[in-house]
Protein backbone atom coordinates (compact mmCIF):
# COMPACT_ATOMS: atom_id res chain seq x y z
CA UNK A 1 0.00 0.00 0.00
CA UNK A 2 2.71 2.41 0.84
CA UNK A 3 4.33 2.14 -2.58
CA UNK A 4 1.42 3.60 -4.74
CA UNK A 5 1.71 5.57 -7.68
CA UNK A 6 1.83 8.96 -6.81
CA UNK A 7 -0.85 10.06 -9.34
CA UNK A 8 -3.35 7.12 -6.92
CA UNK A 9 -4.83 9.36 -4.72
CA UNK A 10 -4.99 12.62 -6.93
CA UNK A 11 -6.99 10.86 -9.83
CA UNK A 12 -9.59 9.36 -7.32
CA UNK A 13 -9.91 13.16 -5.86
CA UNK A 14 -10.69 14.40 -9.50
CA UNK A 15 -12.57 11.11 -10.57
CA UNK A 16 -14.97 11.70 -6.95
CA UNK A 17 -15.43 15.45 -8.22
CA UNK A 18 -16.73 14.83 -11.68
CA UNK A 19 -18.90 12.11 -9.99
CA UNK A 20 -20.18 14.14 -7.36
CA UNK A 21 -20.84 17.08 -9.72
CA UNK A 22 -22.95 15.13 -12.00
CA UNK A 23 -24.94 14.10 -8.88
CA UNK A 24 -25.16 17.58 -7.91
CA UNK A 25 -26.00 18.70 -11.97
CA UNK A 26 -28.72 15.52 -12.35
CA UNK A 27 -30.35 16.46 -8.87
CA UNK A 28 -29.97 13.29 -7.35
CA UNK A 29 -28.46 15.36 -4.58
CA UNK A 30 -31.60 16.44 -3.86
CA UNK A 31 -33.76 13.75 -2.34
CA UNK A 32 -37.19 15.43 -3.41
CA UNK A 33 -36.24 14.71 -7.04
CA UNK A 34 -35.66 11.26 -6.02
CA UNK A 35 -38.58 10.82 -4.72
CA UNK A 36 -40.85 12.59 -7.31
CA UNK A 37 -39.10 9.66 -9.23
CA UNK A 38 -40.51 6.89 -6.84
CA UNK A 39 -43.86 8.81 -6.63
CA UNK A 40 -43.81 8.67 -10.44
CA UNK A 41 -43.88 12.31 -10.66
CA UNK A 42 -40.66 12.89 -12.42
CA UNK A 43 -39.13 9.58 -14.20
CA UNK A 44 -35.68 11.31 -15.05
CA UNK A 45 -33.99 9.11 -12.76
CA UNK A 46 -33.08 6.09 -14.54
CA UNK A 47 -31.56 8.27 -17.52
CA UNK A 48 -28.95 9.40 -14.54
CA UNK A 49 -28.43 5.16 -13.17
CA UNK A 50 -28.50 3.75 -16.95
CA UNK A 51 -26.88 6.80 -18.33
CA UNK A 52 -23.63 6.34 -16.05
CA UNK A 53 -23.81 2.27 -16.58
CA UNK A 54 -23.43 2.48 -20.11
CA UNK A 55 -20.59 5.21 -19.80
CA UNK A 56 -19.06 3.01 -17.13
CA UNK A 57 -19.86 -0.04 -19.15
CA UNK A 58 -17.88 0.38 -22.19
CA UNK A 59 -14.98 1.17 -19.91
CA UNK A 60 -15.16 -2.19 -18.40
CA UNK A 61 -15.59 -3.60 -21.26
CA UNK A 62 -12.60 -2.10 -23.24
CA UNK A 63 -10.23 -1.09 -21.03
CA UNK A 64 -9.15 -5.36 -20.94
CA UNK A 65 -8.23 -4.85 -24.57
CA UNK A 66 -6.51 -2.09 -24.56
CA UNK A 67 -3.86 -2.58 -21.56
CA UNK A 68 -2.69 -6.02 -19.00
CA UNK A 69 -2.72 -3.57 -15.94
CA UNK A 70 -3.70 -0.49 -14.37
CA UNK A 71 -1.21 2.33 -14.71
CA UNK A 72 -1.52 3.57 -11.28
CA UNK A 73 -2.00 0.24 -9.59
CA UNK A 74 -0.92 -2.55 -11.37
CA UNK A 75 -4.08 -4.39 -11.16
CA UNK A 76 -5.62 -6.11 -13.72
CA UNK A 77 -8.87 -4.64 -15.46
CA UNK A 78 -11.60 -6.49 -13.65
CA UNK A 79 -15.87 -6.22 -13.95
CA UNK A 80 -17.37 -5.82 -10.72
CA UNK A 81 -18.85 -8.99 -10.04
CA UNK A 82 -20.37 -10.06 -6.98
CA UNK A 83 -21.83 -13.50 -5.96
CA UNK A 84 -25.02 -13.55 -5.54
CA UNK A 85 -26.69 -15.38 -2.03
CA UNK A 86 -29.33 -14.21 -0.05
CA UNK A 87 -28.28 -11.21 1.90
CA UNK A 88 -28.47 -9.58 -1.78
CA UNK A 89 -32.45 -10.03 -1.34
CA UNK A 90 -32.56 -8.53 1.96
CA UNK A 91 -30.08 -6.15 2.16
CA UNK A 92 -31.44 -4.41 -1.09
CA UNK A 93 -35.11 -4.86 0.31
CA UNK A 94 -33.72 -2.73 3.20
CA UNK A 95 -32.24 -0.10 1.57
CA UNK A 96 -35.12 0.36 -0.51
CA UNK A 97 -37.14 1.05 2.40
CA UNK A 98 -34.54 3.38 3.67
CA UNK A 99 -34.25 4.92 -0.19
CA UNK A 100 -38.13 5.40 -0.48
CA UNK A 101 -38.58 6.80 3.15
CA UNK A 102 -35.51 9.38 2.55
CA UNK A 103 -34.80 9.96 -0.44
CA UNK A 104 -31.27 9.63 -0.92
CA UNK A 105 -28.14 7.25 -0.91
CA UNK A 106 -24.84 7.08 -0.22
CA UNK A 107 -22.86 9.00 -2.85
CA UNK A 108 -25.88 11.15 -3.42
CA UNK A 109 -25.65 12.29 0.31
CA UNK A 110 -22.20 13.29 -0.26
CA UNK A 111 -22.88 15.54 -3.26
CA UNK A 112 -25.66 17.05 -1.40
CA UNK A 113 -23.32 18.57 1.58
CA UNK A 114 -21.39 19.85 -1.01
CA UNK A 115 -24.74 21.42 -2.67
CA UNK A 116 -24.63 22.81 0.84
CA UNK A 117 -27.26 20.78 2.16
CA UNK A 118 -26.70 20.63 5.81
CA UNK A 119 -30.02 18.89 6.29
CA UNK A 120 -28.56 15.73 5.33
CA UNK A 121 -26.30 15.17 8.06
CA UNK A 122 -29.25 13.62 9.37
CA UNK A 123 -28.77 10.93 6.69
CA UNK A 124 -25.09 10.64 6.85
CA UNK A 125 -25.47 10.13 10.86
CA UNK A 126 -28.34 7.22 9.99
CA UNK A 127 -26.12 5.83 7.58
CA UNK A 128 -23.17 5.82 9.78
CA UNK A 129 -25.21 4.16 12.51
CA UNK A 130 -26.49 1.97 10.36
CA UNK A 131 -23.51 0.55 9.12
CA UNK A 132 -21.99 0.37 12.37
CA UNK A 133 -25.15 -1.31 13.71
CA UNK A 134 -24.57 -4.38 10.81
CA UNK A 135 -20.76 -4.69 11.10
CA UNK A 136 -20.69 -5.05 14.66
CA UNK A 137 -23.76 -7.74 14.40
CA UNK A 138 -21.88 -9.79 11.59
CA UNK A 139 -18.50 -9.20 13.70
CA UNK A 140 -19.77 -11.28 16.38
CA UNK A 141 -22.34 -13.42 14.92
CA UNK A 142 -18.98 -14.79 12.98
CA UNK A 143 -16.50 -14.20 15.80
CA UNK A 144 -19.71 -16.56 17.34
CA UNK A 145 -19.51 -19.41 14.36
CA UNK A 146 -15.58 -19.50 13.93
CA UNK A 147 -15.21 -20.21 17.85
CA UNK A 148 -18.08 -22.91 17.17
CA UNK A 149 -16.82 -24.95 14.42
CA UNK A 150 -13.19 -24.51 16.44
CA UNK A 151 -9.67 -23.88 14.68
CA UNK A 152 -10.17 -22.26 10.80
CA UNK B 1 -38.79 15.09 -33.55
CA UNK B 2 -41.50 14.28 -31.90
CA UNK B 3 -44.16 17.00 -33.01
CA UNK B 4 -47.49 14.90 -32.17
CA UNK B 5 -49.24 17.33 -29.13
CA UNK B 6 -50.90 14.22 -27.77
CA UNK B 7 -47.30 12.25 -27.34
CA UNK B 8 -45.58 16.05 -26.46
CA UNK B 9 -48.03 16.47 -23.48
CA UNK B 10 -47.41 13.65 -22.23
CA UNK B 11 -43.82 13.66 -22.07
CA UNK B 12 -44.04 17.06 -20.77
CA UNK B 13 -45.84 15.30 -17.52
CA UNK B 14 -43.57 12.67 -17.19
CA UNK B 15 -40.63 14.70 -17.49
CA UNK B 16 -41.34 18.01 -15.98
CA UNK B 17 -37.72 19.03 -15.99
CA UNK B 18 -36.82 17.40 -19.00
CA UNK B 19 -33.89 14.54 -19.57
CA UNK B 20 -31.19 16.29 -20.52
CA UNK B 21 -30.39 17.21 -17.03
CA UNK B 22 -30.21 14.03 -16.06
CA UNK B 23 -29.06 12.77 -19.03
CA UNK B 24 -25.54 14.96 -18.89
CA UNK B 25 -25.40 14.06 -15.29
CA UNK B 26 -25.75 10.54 -15.41
CA UNK B 27 -22.79 10.92 -17.86
CA UNK B 28 -20.70 12.94 -15.64
CA UNK B 29 -21.34 10.17 -13.04
CA UNK B 30 -20.04 7.62 -15.16
CA UNK B 31 -17.02 9.61 -16.64
CA UNK B 32 -15.96 9.64 -12.80
CA UNK B 33 -16.37 6.25 -12.24
CA UNK B 34 -13.78 5.91 -15.91
CA UNK B 35 -11.26 8.16 -14.72
CA UNK B 36 -10.70 6.00 -11.65
CA UNK B 37 -11.09 2.74 -13.38
CA UNK B 38 -8.55 3.61 -16.15
CA UNK B 39 -6.37 4.66 -13.86
CA UNK B 40 -6.45 2.02 -11.50
CA UNK B 41 -8.84 -0.79 -12.36
CA UNK B 42 -11.22 -0.32 -9.17
CA UNK B 43 -15.00 0.06 -9.85
CA UNK B 44 -15.38 2.22 -7.02
CA UNK B 45 -18.67 2.46 -5.35
CA UNK B 46 -19.56 4.88 -2.68
CA UNK B 47 -21.29 3.01 0.52
CA UNK B 48 -18.44 1.23 0.97
CA UNK B 49 -16.62 4.43 2.36
CA UNK B 50 -19.35 4.20 5.35
CA UNK B 51 -17.64 1.18 7.02
CA UNK B 52 -13.94 1.44 5.99
CA UNK B 53 -14.26 4.86 7.58
CA UNK B 54 -15.55 3.03 10.72
CA UNK B 55 -12.21 0.86 10.76
CA UNK B 56 -10.67 4.24 11.62
CA UNK B 57 -12.90 4.23 15.37
CA UNK B 58 -13.63 0.14 15.92
CA UNK B 59 -11.83 -2.84 15.74
CA UNK B 60 -14.76 -4.86 14.62
CA UNK B 61 -13.42 -7.44 11.70
CA UNK B 62 -16.38 -6.31 9.26
CA UNK B 63 -14.63 -3.16 9.34
CA UNK B 64 -11.25 -3.33 9.61
CA UNK B 65 -11.73 -5.53 6.42
CA UNK B 66 -11.60 -2.38 4.52
CA UNK B 67 -8.39 -0.64 6.01
CA UNK B 68 -6.20 -1.22 3.23
CA UNK B 69 -9.03 0.98 1.19
CA UNK B 70 -9.95 3.05 3.59
CA UNK B 71 -7.53 5.90 3.04
CA UNK B 72 -8.63 6.41 -1.01
CA UNK B 73 -12.00 6.01 -0.22
CA UNK B 74 -11.94 9.27 1.97
CA UNK B 75 -10.30 10.93 -0.74
CA UNK B 76 -13.13 9.51 -2.95
CA UNK B 77 -15.77 11.27 -1.03
CA UNK B 78 -13.74 14.30 -0.39
CA UNK B 79 -14.00 14.60 -4.17
CA UNK B 80 -17.95 13.65 -4.24
CA UNK B 81 -18.64 17.10 -1.71
CA UNK B 82 -16.22 19.04 -3.65
CA UNK B 83 -18.12 18.01 -6.97
CA UNK B 84 -21.44 18.83 -5.31
CA UNK B 85 -19.74 22.51 -4.37
CA UNK B 86 -18.40 22.91 -7.72
CA UNK B 87 -22.19 23.05 -9.04
CA UNK B 88 -23.09 25.05 -6.94
CA UNK B 89 -20.91 27.45 -7.52
CA UNK B 90 -21.75 27.23 -11.43
CA UNK B 91 -24.88 26.13 -12.27
CA UNK B 92 -26.75 26.14 -9.02
CA UNK B 93 -25.45 29.97 -8.93
CA UNK B 94 -26.59 31.03 -12.47
CA UNK B 95 -23.06 31.64 -12.93
CA UNK B 96 -23.26 29.36 -15.56
CA UNK B 97 -26.08 28.27 -18.06
CA UNK B 98 -26.91 25.87 -20.35
CA UNK B 99 -29.90 24.92 -22.50
CA UNK B 100 -29.41 21.39 -21.10
CA UNK B 101 -29.62 22.43 -17.57
CA UNK B 102 -33.29 22.89 -15.91
CA UNK B 103 -32.79 24.52 -12.54
CA UNK B 104 -36.12 23.32 -10.82
CA UNK B 105 -37.69 24.24 -7.79
CA UNK B 106 -37.42 21.58 -5.48
CA UNK B 107 -36.39 22.82 -1.32
CA UNK B 108 -34.91 26.37 -0.72
CA UNK B 109 -31.89 28.35 -1.81
CA UNK B 110 -29.33 30.49 -0.03
CA UNK B 111 -26.59 32.36 -0.30
CA UNK B 112 -22.96 32.42 1.07
CA UNK B 113 -20.48 34.75 0.02
CA UNK B 114 -22.19 34.69 -3.77
CA UNK B 115 -22.50 30.90 -3.45
CA UNK B 116 -25.92 29.91 -4.04
CA UNK B 117 -26.47 26.52 -1.91
CA UNK B 118 -29.38 24.71 -1.53
CA UNK B 119 -31.45 22.69 1.41
CA UNK B 120 -33.65 20.32 1.41
CA UNK B 121 -37.18 20.73 2.89
CA UNK B 122 -37.75 16.46 3.46
CA UNK B 123 -37.96 16.29 7.67
CA UNK B 124 -34.77 15.55 9.32
CA UNK B 125 -36.77 11.99 11.01
CA UNK B 126 -37.30 10.76 7.24
CA UNK B 127 -33.36 11.45 6.37
CA UNK B 128 -32.20 9.70 9.96
CA UNK B 129 -34.34 7.04 10.04
CA UNK B 130 -34.34 6.38 5.87
CA UNK B 131 -30.23 6.49 6.38
CA UNK B 132 -30.24 4.08 9.27
CA UNK B 133 -31.95 1.46 7.02
CA UNK B 134 -29.69 2.45 3.51
CA UNK B 135 -26.33 2.14 5.89
CA UNK B 136 -27.55 -1.44 6.92
CA UNK B 137 -28.84 -2.09 4.13
CA UNK B 138 -26.23 -1.26 1.36
CA UNK B 139 -23.71 -3.29 3.19
CA UNK B 140 -25.72 -6.64 3.87
CA UNK B 141 -26.81 -6.08 0.50
CA UNK B 142 -23.10 -5.96 -1.22
CA UNK B 143 -23.85 -2.29 -2.55
CA UNK B 144 -25.54 1.09 -3.16
CA UNK B 145 -26.95 2.62 -5.98
CA UNK B 146 -23.50 3.58 -7.80
CA UNK B 147 -21.60 -0.37 -6.42
CA UNK B 148 -24.37 -1.96 -7.86
CA UNK B 149 -26.90 0.30 -9.99
CA UNK B 150 -23.62 1.95 -12.23
CA UNK B 151 -20.40 -0.44 -11.86
CA UNK B 152 -22.60 -3.63 -10.98
CA UNK B 153 -25.22 -2.94 -14.21
CA UNK B 154 -21.99 -1.46 -16.47
CA UNK B 155 -20.60 -4.76 -15.61
CA UNK B 156 -23.95 -6.83 -16.42
CA UNK B 157 -23.67 -8.59 -13.27
CA UNK B 158 -26.74 -11.06 -12.36
CA UNK B 159 -26.22 -10.19 -9.21
CA UNK B 160 -26.29 -6.05 -9.34
CA UNK B 161 -29.09 -6.69 -11.80
CA UNK B 162 -31.04 -8.44 -9.15
CA UNK B 163 -29.75 -6.11 -6.34
CA UNK B 164 -30.84 -2.74 -8.50
CA UNK B 165 -34.27 -4.51 -9.07
CA UNK B 166 -35.03 -5.34 -5.71
CA UNK B 167 -33.82 -1.43 -3.96
CA UNK B 168 -35.89 -0.02 -6.53
CA UNK B 169 -38.91 -1.91 -6.63
CA UNK B 170 -38.99 -1.75 -2.79
CA UNK B 171 -38.29 1.75 -2.97
CA UNK B 172 -40.99 2.85 -5.05
CA UNK B 173 -43.35 0.81 -2.82
CA UNK B 174 -42.08 2.59 0.08
CA UNK B 175 -42.19 5.84 -1.12
CA UNK B 176 -45.71 5.65 -2.52
CA UNK B 177 -47.18 4.40 0.89
CA UNK B 178 -45.44 7.18 3.16
CA UNK B 179 -46.51 9.69 0.56
CA UNK B 180 -50.11 8.08 0.72
CA UNK B 181 -50.10 8.31 4.66
CA UNK B 182 -49.51 12.03 3.87
CA UNK B 183 -46.26 12.57 4.67
CA UNK B 184 -44.99 15.36 2.90
CA UNK B 185 -42.40 16.69 2.25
Amino acid sequence: MSDRHPLFKPLIFVGGIVFGFGLGFSHMARPEVVLNFLQFEDLGLPFVMFGAAIVSGIAFAVMPRLLDRAPLTGDPYERRLKPFDRNVLVGGAVFGVGWGLSGICPGAAYASLGVGNVTILWALAGMFVGAYAQGYWRSRSQARDTAATGTD
Amino acid sequence: MVTDPVLLQATADLFPNGISRYAVGGLLVGLGTVLIYIGTGIPAGASTFLESTLSYVSDQYRFQQYVGSRDWRLVFTAGIILGGLAFAATFQSGLVTSPLYQPGTTGQLYDIGGVTLWITDVQPWRLFVGGILVGIGTRIGKGCTSGHGVCGVGSASKTSLVGVLTFLTVAIGTAQVVAALGVSP
